[in-house]
């Protein structure tokens, strides 16, 4: 135990280096993938047969795809068509991209949920399809996405740790490295455990405030 | 005002309107009746643009309905409806339900358009219920509120698609009494009903639909009291039984 304490406080500051990482990607990711998801659910949605194919067959496309694949795609083959991105822009990028299939899934479920009568009605005081998604539509999907949203959340931050692969220096990155030069596998990954858990605590709590305030009741 | 020549409209096979004719002037009441599937329904969501015919022309102050161009939604703003199923915007309170045309999409002044909003609400009696929202108010209500939202608009016609079906039978008295209301005040009404009390006593006019056509029409008192058709005898004798 004293051990475990002791190794601890030598690795907690290198780890918590890497949960700032961790966080600054999970934060960006979760930008690109609820405003890209949020796109790609409402093009679905535009009743265009041609737009609504499109963006189904993209998110089948990149959920048929492991997130890991994906990670590596962008960052080892995209530079051969020049395009160059830091192993952070790629991983924030790959997981955004990743997971905006699942926000798309989400509003979407979100947006069928809303009845149709509400569309007409929007539409027989002369509402415009902008309009009518922004004052009458998405504030009403917006209640039903709440609880997978919060969930979807959670899981974009674990998955960060999927970056480590492609030398994203987060948590996970650390821990290996850690783990690899010192041999003390139980306390680091002890440690990594617990951090991941503190992290997660506040997107909990964050979650089941945001759907006792807008939720449905 | 509303003027409807040779309007045709199919689902896919199934021809739903089969040439109708109707002109409805300025402050004039037309009611249509008809079981259900002779097509009047869809009669009144065409006149919105809310579907898409195939044949014929609707012009609304001799501008054409069309249902995907733009110009549709200036025609809705003149012409706006109120559904059976009220559909009222769950997240807003009634007076926010009754504003949010005439702020968002007429951009008037938030102030004028509440206190025009207040003063509708009160003229239907709900004026109590300004900060309610939907859920909390009763079906026949939710019908006034959205009525009142209609009216907003300031329009110069209303279109009633079978305002009084779903509500509860001790609740369609007083949509009927708004209605009737209106009719009073000189606005242009066209509804879709089962309510023969009220086409006797409000409409001007009154329609009976079969099949995708207008078989018979004329004064109430006419159509009602003494119906020509063999087709309008029968659904009146059967309405009347049950009603």
């Amino acid at each position: 135990m004293m051990n475990f304490l002791t190794d601890a406080q030598a690795y907690l500051p290198i780890l918590l280096r890497g949960a700032a990482t961790t966080v600054g990607i999970a934060f960006c990711a979760l930008v690109i993938a609820t405003l890209f998801g949020l796109v790609l659910a409402l093009i679905r949605y535009s009743g265009n047969p041609i737009l609504s194919w499109t963006s189904r067959s993209f998110v089948n496309v990149v959920r048929g795809i492991p997130i890991l694949v994906q990670l590596f795609y962008i960052y080892f083959v995209l530079p051969d068509w020049g395009i160059d991105l830091t192993a952070f822009q790629a991983g924030a990028i790959g997981l955004g991209l990743a997971y905006s299939c699942y926000m798309a899934e989400n509003f979407r479920a979100g947006l069928e949920a809303v009845e149709d009568g509400q569309i007409e009605a929007a539409q027989s005081i002369g509402m415009g399809w902008g309009m009518t998604m922004r004052r009458v539509i998405l504030p009403q999907a917006f209640r039903t996405v709440l609880p997978p949203y919060g969930n979807t959340m959670i899981m974009l931050l674990k998955d960060t740790s999927q970056a480590s692969v492609i030398t994203v220096a987060e948590m996970t990155f650390q821990a290996k490295m850690l783990a690899a030069s010192t041999f003390e596998n139980l306390t680091v990954y002890t440690l990594v455990a617990g951090l991941y858990l503190t992290l997660s605590v506040p997107l909990f709590i964050l979650a089941s405030w945001l759907e006792r305030r807008f939720g449905k009741k | 005002m509303i003027d409807i020549q040779g309007l045709h409209k199919s689902y896919g096979d199934l021809e739903v309107l089969k040439g109708i004719d109707l002109t409805v002037k300025k402050g004039e009441v037309v009611c249509l009746i008809g079981a259900s599937g002779s097509g009047k329904s869809t009669l009144l969501r065409c006149v919105n643009g809310l579907e898409v015919y195939q044949g014929g022309a609707i012009r609304v102050d001799d501008r054409l309905v069309e249902a995907e161009r733009k110009s549709i939604r200036d025609i809705r703003t003149r012409v706006t409806m109120v559904f059976q199923r009220f559909n009222l915007f769950p997240h807003r309170t009634a007076l926010e339900n009754v504003i949010e045309g005439p702020i968002y999409v007429k951009g008037e002044p938030r102030a004028e358009a509440e206190a025009y909003g207040r003063e509708l609400l009160a003229r239907i009696g709900l004026a109590d219920k300004a900060d309610a929202y939907p859920d909390r108010l009763s079906g026949g209500q939710q019908q006034r509120v959205a009525i009142a939202r209609a009216l907003a608009m300031r329009p110069e016609a209303i279109l009633f698609d079978e305002p009084t079906s779903a509500l509860d039978p001790e609740l369609v008295g007083e949509v009927l009494a708004a209605m009737r209301q209106l009719a009073e005040e000189g606005m242009t009404m066209l509804v879709v009903t089962h309510e023969m009390g009220f086409a006797r006593e409000v409409a001007d006019r009154v329609l009976f639909m079969h099949g995708g056509l207008i078989l018979e029409e004329g004064p109430a008192a006419e159509v009602l009291g003494n119906p020509q058709h063999e087709r309008t005898r029968d659904f009146l004798g059967r309405i009347l039984e049950h009603g």
